[in-house]
């Protein structure tokens, strides 16, 4: 009988711990929280421009920053932006320290598991860019080109898979030497994000990075906890004003000098 | 200590790094030639009594020894294009292989020549020689032959030095490790055997300059 009471003990002991470790997701009452203290706790990026990055007057600026106060504001709250990195904005949503993350974060399963996810608010890929009068549509269009690309970058990796021999794909130690090399014309075109092409852009260069065609697509939404329905459904209204009305467009335009793709 | 070698993820890879040896070879080779012919002539032209050449050459010479060689790539690579020069990227390797390799050269043979002895070129001026000739049969021979084994060490020097090459995309052998390093994510392996093939490299580069000198200059009447 004693086995069986320490296997009890133990099983209680495990429920315990199970309940005490389980994520304590907030309670689907998050808009009607905001509603009443009027603010909107955001969590935004601090070390990634364009998203999100500390301005000269010390407060946080970006593509993420505006959006957050374009959402608060259609809420009639307050913006509250907290700081967070790539590995703790999760953490923080799941903890109720904040109401919504906005930060650059892009959508895969794991992460699905664990919060839910808005509509797509800003666009995040990887593409090849070029001036205008080089017309380049498909893979196929760069035989006979030469392409700028950072050695071993996702863009690097997924370009090798789709051209050919006739192309000529130069790899550069980082992302200077592409541009560098971009800029002075020892490439034709680049292969990299659309960020370090906005990087490019923000420059004001004779040769100008427009974007090609997609290689890798994978845009930002806005995070939210589980079971939290009339927040998310307020959210993706919020944005899917600011899309028609053409406000995103501004966002975009402002961080990223270009404008919203079509299919976001 | 508890690594453990996988070079056979190095295999799939192998005409990578064939292609980088045979680029790195390449761009030895044909900068050594160019570049000690321009040693030669910036030589002569430095010891020269024309004045103003001799200045010139000085300049050029200090110009390229006393800044970084990655930095004069980058001025050929980078810069040029500013000026409507656009350089392929091997093309821009040697051009500045040649000008640093050059600019070394013309101070090691320049040594070599002003260690003649002053009889040397009397002798040959009594035999009704014209300089060019003092220079070319009297002088340049026993003056290689001095300087042979620094000018040796200044090439395998250079060899090396194009490593830096990998920079501008020029697609030599650390060009072709540092991809592979890239794509396995097994450096170690990947950089032990390009110091390996750089080793060999060297050590047959030596070599060969080594035998070249013992049949040029056996005859030598310099042989110091």
């Amino acid at each position: 009988m004693r086995f069986a009471k320490i296997l009890g003990a133990l099983g209680l002991a495990t429920a315990v711990l199970a309940g005490a470790l389980a994520p304590t997701h907030a309670k689907a009452d998050a808009l009607e929280r905001i509603a009443k203290e009027k603010v909107l706790r955001v969590a935004v990026p601090q070390d990634f421009p364009p998203f999100g990055s500390v301005g000269t007057d010390l407060k946080p600026v970006g593509y993420d920053i505006d959006t957050a106060t374009l959402i608060a504001k259609e809420m009639g709250a307050k913006v509250e932006l907290v700081p967070v990195t790539s590995t703790n904005r999760i953490p923080y949503l799941t903890t109720g320290k904040v109401d919504l993350v906005i930060s650059s974060l892009g959508k895969n399963a794991e992460r699905e598991k664990v919060i839910d996810f808005s509509t797509a608010y800003a666009p995040f890929f990887n593409g090849v860019f070029g001036p205008d009068d080089i017309k380049a549509e498909k893979p196929e269009d760069l035989e006979g080109k030469t392409v700028g690309v950072t050695r071993g970058s996702v863009e690097d990796i997924e370009l090798s898979k789709i051209v050919t021999d006739k192309v000529t794909v130069r790899r550069y130690e980082d992302n200077n030497g592409t541009i560098s090399a971009f800029l002075s014309g020892q490439v034709q075109l680049v292969a990299t994000g659309n960020v370090v092409a906005a990087a490019i852009f923000e420059r004001n260069p004779p040769r100008q990075p427009i974007l090609k065609f997609l290689i890798k697509n994978s845009p930002c939404f806005v995070g939210l906890n589980k079971n939290e329905g009339p927040l998310l459904e307020k959210v993706n209204a919020i944005i899917a004003k600011a899309k028609d009305d053409g406000s995103l467009n501004d966002i975009a335009k402002k961080w990223l000098h270009a404008p919203l793709p079509k299919d976001l | 200590m508890a690594y453990s070698f996988d070079f056979s993820s190095l295999l799939d890879y192998t005409p990578v790094l064939v292609d980088g040896v045979v680029t790195t070879v390449a761009l030895t080779a044909v900068s050594t030639v160019l570049g000690v012919a321009l040693g030669v002539g910036g030589a002569a032209a430095r010891t020269s009594t024309v004045k103003p050449l001799a200045l010139v050459v000085g300049a050029y010479v200090e110009l390229i020894r006393n800044t970084p060689f990655l930095v004069q790539l980058f001025f050929i690579f980078f810069g040029l294009p500013s000026l409507g020069i656009r350089l392929a990227e091997w093309q821009a390797a040697v051009l500045a292989m040649v000008i640093n390799l050059g600019a070394y050269s013309t101070e090691i043979i320049r040594a070599g020549i002003e260690a003649t002895p002053k009889g040397q070129i009397e002798a040959g001026a009594s035999l009704g020689m014209t300089g060019p000739q003092i220079f070319r049969y009297v002088v340049l021979g026993p003056a290689m032959a001095k300087i042979w084994p620094a000018l040796t060490s200044q090439i395998v020097i250079v060899m090396l030095g194009s490593s830096v090459c990998s920079q501008i995309a020029a697609e030599e052998l650390s060009f072709a490790a540092n991809f592979i390093q890239s794509r396995n994510f097994r450096p170690f392996e990947v950089y032990f055997l390009a110091t390996a093939l750089y080793l060999a490299l060297a050590v047959g580069l030596r070599w060969v300059f080594s035998l070249m000198g013992q049949r040029m200059f056996a005859k030598g009447v310099s042989r110091a």
